[in-house]
Formats: C-alpha cells, sequence, structure tokens
C-alpha cells in the first residue's frame, strides 16, 4: 500500500475521499441471506470486490435472524469517473427571498400567480406538500401561502389526477405543484406519467408549469417523465417560486 | 379521582391537577353532547360489522364482499333505518338458513330480505340474540386466549418495542416480523397498503400486493396472528399483533380484529376526518361502534394525536394534542374501553434546531404520563425532521428512546435510521432495536433518580401547554366538536360537516332500529 501523503487532485479521475486524496475509501453496508460465520464473511468480501472495492474490511457483521447476517464492510474503491464530463441541466441555482419574488412578479407578470398543490394518487403524506404551501413552512422557510403575490391552494393529500386537474381548470393555475412521497414498487412514477398523459389529453400540458417534488425526486427524474421541473430534499418555497415565476417569464418572450 | 390526587403530590413537574379535572370534565361534555348525534345514526360500515359478527364472510363472484352484498340488498328498499340484523333475523326465520347461507342466496339474486314477510319481532330477536351470544363467546375466548398467554410467559416490564413491517406481501411480512420479534420486537404492525383507508368494503383473502403496505383483510390477519405465536412459543414472549381501526371500515376492521386476536388496534376519534378527509359525522358514528368491539375484545387502541405535530408545528401545537387525547379519552370511555386499553398518542417531533427542545420534548412526554397514569401511551419517534442523513437519525432516534426510559411511556414505536428513505430493510430494524434496548437497559432508573427544578423551564412550559389545552377545550365545549373541526383547530386541517368521503354511508336510526351487539356487549362490558 502507498502511505505517501497524496495530494493530487484531478477532477478527469476523481475516487472518494477518507483523509487522503485518491484512497477511495468507502463504507457499504448490506444484509446477506446467509448464516453468520466464517464463510459469510469470506462472501461478503468477494461481493464486495465484485463491487470494485480493493482491500475489503468487514468491520461489524451480526445475525438478524437465522439465515440472514448483516455487514458494515470499508475499503477503496477502485473505480474513477471524469468529473469534467458531467453536464448538468439544473434549474437556475439563483435562488430569490420572498421578498424579491414578490418584486419580480409585480414587475414582470404584474398579477399575483395562481399555484395549486396536492399530493396525488393514493399517497396519503402532506409533509412534503405542506411544507411548500402551507403558510408556516418549513425550518423556517415561509410557505407559498405567505407570498404577498401569490395565490396559493393545497388540496392535501389522495387527490386523484382527474380531481387535480379539475380544480386546476377552475382556478386557472399557472403553476401545478405534485408531491409524491411513497415509491414503493415505483407507483409515483405511474402516477406522475398518468397526470402528464392526462394534461396532454385535455391540451393543457403546455399551458402550466408543471413540477413534482418529493423526497426521492431528481430535476433530472421530473424531465425525463415530462415535467418542467424537480425538486428533491431540502428545497423550499423560494426554490419553487423562483423557479416558476422565470419560467413564465420566459414563456411570455417566446 | 383520588389516585389523581395522590399523582398530584409527587408531580415531577407541578402541575395544577385542578386544571386537569376541568379540563377532564370539559372533555366529558363534548364527548357526551356528540354521543346524541351518534346514538341517532348508523352507518353502511356497522351494518356490514353486524353481517361479519353474524358469521357473514367471503366475496361474491365479482370479489364484492357478502357483508356490502348484504347491506346493499337492504339498503336499496330504505331499510337500513331498522339494522341489519332485524332482517337477518326474519330470514333465518322464513328460510331456516343460516346468515352465510342468506348472504349466498342473495348474492345469486335467489333472495331479497326486504320482500320476505316479516316475522313475529320478539322471536326474531330472540333467534339473532342466540347467534349474537355465539360470536361473543367466541370473542371471549379469544381474550381468554391472550390473557392465557400472558399468563404463561409473563408481561414485560418497561416499554414495548413496536415495529412495523410493510412490504405488501403478508408472507414476506411475516418473514420481517419473525426477524423483528426474535431481534426484540414486542408489537408487530402490519401497515396497511396505502389508500385502505378509503376503500368502502374490506378485501378479502391472503394478499400479496400493495402499495407502502399490506391490504388488512381477514386471512392476512390470520396468518400473522399464527406466525406470531409460533415465534411468540419459540422466544417464550407474547408477541402482540396490531392492525388499523380506521377509514370507511373502522369497525369492520375491529370485528375482523375481535375473530383474529389481534392485539392492538389504531383507533382514532378524529383521525379520519383530519387526514383521510373521511366525512366527520361518518367517523364519529363508526368510531363508537368500533371501539365498543375493540374495549369487549380487550383490545388496546392506539389514538393519533402524534399525527397533528407532522402537519402542525409540535412545540406551537402542542395544547392541541393534549386537549384532543383528553375528548379521545372520554370517546373512548363512552365505548366502554378502559383506561389500562387507551393507547393515546403522542409524539417526538420539534425541531432538532430548537434551543432546549429536548427539555420540552421530556417535559410533554412526562405531562401525558402523569395526566393519563393508567393509559399505556403510545410514544412516535422523530418522522417530520427525518432527513435521509441516518447518523444524525439514529442519534434522534437516541434522545427519543431516552424520554422514553425517563418517562415511562408504554407503547414506544421504533424510529428507523432510513425513516423518509424507504419501508424499513431487515437490519434497519435490528439498529433500532439495538438502539433502544441500549439506552432503555443503561438509563433504566434514570427518571426516578432525576427530580425537575422548581419553577424551571420543563415545570412552567406543561402548566402553559395544560393552561392552553383547557381553554381550547372550554372554547370546544361552547362550539361543539364538529364546528371546531370546521374552523381548523385540530392539526390546522379545516373539514367541511357535509364534505369529504362517506357521508353517504350515513343513515338516521328508526324507531325500531336493533343491533344486537351493542345491548349485549354494553352489558357484558358496562361502561
Amino acid at each position: 500500500m502507498n502511505n505517501k501523503f497524496d495530494k493530487t487532485l484531478d477532477l478527469t479521475k476523481i475516487k472518494p475521499y477518507g483523509d487522503t486524496f485518491n484512497d477511495g475509501k468507502v463504507q457499504i453496508s448490506f444484509t446477506l441471506p446467509v448464516e453468520d460465520d466464517e464463510k459469510a464473511i469470506v462472501a461478503a468480501k468477494i461481493l464486495t470486490r465484485k463491487m470494485g472495492v480493493k482491500n475489503p474490511s468487514v468491520v461489524y457483521h451480526c445475525p438478524l435472524d437465522k439465515g440472514f447476517t448483516y455487514f458494515v464492510v470499508y475499503g477503496r474503491l477502485n473505480q474513477t469517473i471524469d468529473y469534467t464530463e458531467i453536464h448538468l441541466d439544473a434549474i437556475d441555482k439563483e435562488i430569490m427571498a420572498r421578498e424579491q419574488i414578490n418584486e419580480y412578479i409585480k414587475e414582470n407578470i404584474e398579477r399575483k400567480i395562481i399555484i395549486l398543490g396536492a399530493t396525488t394518487g393514493t399517497d396519503a403524506h402532506t409533509v412534503g406538500i405542506d411544507a411548500i404551501i402551507n403558510r408556516k413552512g418549513y425550518k423556517g422557510h415561509y410557505g407559498l401561502e405567505s407570498y404577498e403575490m401569490v395565490e396559493a391552494y393545497n388540496m392535501g393529500s389522495q387527490v386523484p389526477n382527474e380531481e387535480f386537474i379539475k380544480r386546476a381548470l377552475e382556478l386557472k393555475a399557472d403553476v401545478l405543484l405534485v408531491s409524491q412521497t411513497v415509491t414503493q414498487k415505483d407507483i409515483h412514477l405511474k402516477n406522475l406519467t398518468q397526470l402528464v398523459d392526462l394534461l396532454e389529453g385535455e391540451g393543457l400540458r403546455d399551458k402550466v408549469i408543471l413540477v413534482c417534488g418529493g423526497p426521492r425526486i431528481t430535476h433530472e427524474l421530473a424531465k425525463e417523465l415530462g415535467y418542467d421541473a424537480g425538486f428533491g430534499p431540502n428545497k423550499y418555497a423560494e426554490d419553487v417560486a423562483t423557479f416558476a415565476i422565470k419560467e413564465i417569464v420566459n414563456r411570455k418572450k417566446l | 379521582m383520588k389516585k389523581l390526587i395522590n399523582k398530584a403530590v409527587n408531580s415531577k413537574l407541578n402541575l395544577d391537577f385542578s386544571i386537569v379535572k376541568k379540563a377532564r370534565e370539559t372533555a366529558k361534555t363534548i364527548a357526551l353532547d356528540t354521543q346524541k348525534f351518534i346514538d341517532k345514526h348508523t352507518t353502511t360500515s356497522i351494518e356490514r360489522t353486524v353481517c361479519r359478527l353474524l358469521g357473514i364472510d367471503g366475496v361474491d363472484e365479482f370479489g364484492v364482499p357478502l357483508p356490502n352484498v348484504v347491506v346493499n340488498n337492504i339498503k336499496k328498499d330504505k331499510g337500513l333505518g331498522k339494522g341489519v340484523a332485524i332482517f337477518i333475523g326474519n330470514a333465518i326465520l322464513q328460510k331456516r338458513l343460516s346468515p352465510q347461507e342468506i348472504a349466498e342466496k342473495i348474492s345469486k339474486d335467489e333472495l331479497d330480505l326486504t320482500k320476505l314477510p316479516m316475522n313475529d319481532l320478539s322471536e326474531i330477536k330472540i333467534t339473532i340474540t342466540k347467534l349474537t351470544k355465539q360470536t361473543l363467546e367466541k370473542i371471549i375466548n379469544n381474550k381468554k386466549k391472550r390473557e392465557a398467554y400472558l399468563e404463561k410467559f409473563g408481561e414485560k416490564e418497561g416499554p414495548l418495542l413496536y415495529i412495523i413491517v410493510a412490504t405488501g406481501n403478508i408472507y414476506e411480512d411475516i418473514t420481517q416480523a419473525k426477524a423483528a420479534a426474535k431481534q426484540g420486537a414486542d408489537i408487530i404492525a402490519v401497515i396497511r397498503s396505502t389508500g385502505q383507508s378509503l376503500l368502502d368494503y374490506v378485501p378479502y383473502g391472503a394478499t400479496t400486493e400493495g402499495f407502502g403496505g399490506t391490504y388488512a383483510t381477514q386471512e392476512n390477519f390470520r396468518l400473522m396472528r399464527k406466525a406470531l405465536d409460533e415465534v411468540g412459543e419459540e422466544l417464550g414472549r407474547y408477541i402482540r399483533l396490531t392492525n388499523y381501526c380506521s377509514g370507511l371500515c373502522m369497525p369492520e376492521i375491529a370485528a375482523m380484529g375481535a375473530f383474529e386476536r389481534l392485539d392492538v388496534m389504531l383507533n382514532d376519534a378524529l383521525y379520519g376526518i383530519l387526514f383521510r378527509d373521511i366525512n366527520m359525522k361518518r367517523t364519529i358514528i363508526d368510531q363508537y361502534f368500533s371501539r365498543m368491539i375493540n374495549a369487549f375484545a380487550g383490545v388496546i387502541i392506539n389514538t393519533g394525536e402524534d399525527n397533528y405535530l407532522t402537519t402542525d408545528d409540535a412545540f406551537e401545537a402542542a395544547h392541541t394534542v393534549l386537549a384532543s387525547q383528553f375528548i379521545n379519552e372520554q370517546f373512548a370511555l363512552l365505548a366502554g374501553l378502559k383506561e389500562e386499553q387507551l393507547g393515546l398518542g403522542h409524539a417526538f417531533e420539534m425541531n432538532p434546531e430548537l434551543e432546549n427542545g429536548f427539555l420540552y420534548e421530556l417535559a410533554q412526554a412526562q405531562m401525558a404520563r402523569e395526566i393519563f397514569p393508567k393509559a399505556p401511551l403510545k410514544y412516535m419517534p422523530p418522522t417530520k425532521f427525518m432527513s435521509g442523513n441516518i447518523f444524525k437519525g439514529h442519534i434522534q432516534n437516541a434522545l427519543f428512546n431516552m424520554i422514553t426510559i425517563m418517562t415511562n411511556q408504554k407503547i414506544h414505536l421504533l424510529g428507523m435510521l432510513t425513516e423518509a428513505i424507504h419501508t424499513p430493510f431487515m437490519s434497519d430494524r435490528a439498529l433500532s432495536i439495538e438502539n433502544a434496548k441500549y439506552i432503555f437497559n443503561n438509563m433504566k432508573s434514570l427518571g426516578e433518580e432525576i427530580a425537575f427544578k422548581q419553577g424551571g423551564i420543563m415545570e412552567k412550559r406543561v402548566n402553559e401547554v395544560l393552561n392552553k389545552a383547557y381553554s381550547l377545550l372550554k372554547e370546544i365545549e361552547k362550539e361543539g366538536l364538529f364546528s371546531t373541526i370546521e374552523k381548523g383547530i385540530f392539526a390546522g386541517i379545516k373539514r367541511k360537516i357535509n364534505g369529504g368521503k362517506g357521508l353517504e354511508g350515513v343513515f338516521e336510526k328508526e324507531k325500531d332500529y336493533f343491533n344486537p351487539f351493542i345491548e349485549l356487549m354494553v352489558q357484558e362490558n358496562p361502561i
């Protein structure tokens, strides 16, 4: 093993960082459906080597039940990636504050914008949509209801896509926010796709800004599903509003 | 009351028990006022429950449950105000068939209950009462079996570790549940499939597909009960089984649970209204009969106040939790539940960044313990501020575990380090159980060793929460419960009296309405 202090950071060949550049250190934990014994430890090492880990070390293992063993493994990853090759279709990084957003709407849109949100399908989680819309917001980020220039509506959870669209028409919503938390068997994907299909069927897709969010949603995934944007964890009302108002203005220019 | 006054002397928080007493009395007035409304009504789900309790089960050729078939048959001719029992009893006498055979004939269009000539009412009642007693006997036997198990293995001291399985497949759930029991779990809850609460029927048979959980069916209950009894025998412990007595089929699930010896049921008076947008009349009427069955079956109910704190702020809304606990307690007592069956809910949901958040959590948990001394309180782990940072999450859960052991909470829902990421892996549960066991053993007597500072942060906090809860209860007393919910006082959620799902299933009772189970259960289990 080379113990020389490595200071080279080559962005075309990056590796995980433990405490020295290019040491490739990773931690991995998993369960194998086998008895907890010497053979299981060897199995865990072989498996992590197959993942591309050099010198895997099983630092902890314990039985979870007869025929199930839990492992914590450390090792050095062989693989590198070229960081400079990654190009993201990222959402604008300049996030405006609430006051700026209100000002921007007054100057550029000259009327209140209407935002309708819901957790659609059978999903019963309201935490996400509440965090974005409800007045009190989340972690000190006030929700859209508190924005002077936004008229925000929260339909809550378990809203069928059809009802969501009906309400959007009634309100003449500019922006639709869909929250999805349950991801078991990819139900969120089916549900999100269905909404896009329904909107397209009604000829409404281009008339609204369509945004989804949830703990397992990324911007990339959202684009793939036919949404204008997607917001994952640690995004707040400001993030969503900034995107929406810029998009409204951009579309007006077209 | 005497006991409460004794407790007052020992209050670690110097709680003002005269306010507790007044709050409790106010909650009682609120519950009694609502009970008047309940007593005048029945629902499709209550009548389907009577069908189930009379032995009707199974589905027709389209997969519609026979209890629904029977109730629809009577409903179409506007007979539900009398209750299904009268019609079934009459058909038994007229046709010499069992309730199950009657239901099957209806499903094949070979029988129409409301078209039969009516037999003498007292004879009908005698016939039905005989069947009712047989059913109650069956439920009593289940209760005795539970008691025998607890006698044999002994009841665990200290908190009961409660974990969730939610694979969607009952057989996979069994694998997960058995592993968890061996790791130390005392209570297994099978989370229901997302959306089941909005189904106006109970699915049938063993199920292997569900979203975010597994359908509650009687067969699934039976399979899991059997598996837990087996693993319990092996471990020399009684493993309790939990399901969800909520949604549009509250009382039916209670009946199924009573048949299959479930031990704990989520069973809140307001939860369905607030969080599932079920019509408030429907839920309030349904909760009564469902709780009556749970009371009779010796089931511990869990209430859902913890959910208020996932939508509302845990610091600011603490008094709404306490007020709701008082109301839930009174509704439960009216349905015949004993204090020992009331797993009133609360949760550790304060923002981790709140200065002295731990002290406030500790104060509130201790307060709940002192105000409801006999109730096996259900304490929920952090969920709202679980972030995907599993390492911090594990510490949040550790703080939560500390509060449980310091304040002697009974039903302890284990927090998962992967909350907000996925339904738990087998290893997530194991780590969580290990965390709780470590803390419960290592800090076992800490609660008995410490006193809280007089006039300190905690003492001030709880008396403020108590006073606010009391004034809220006074306000509800004045407004009435329904209009309070319309104003959005609980969980910050507003519901309309005639809004939400399931109102079409609410019926006024006619003068000769007959539900043999209500009458007999009250006799056997006086309120």
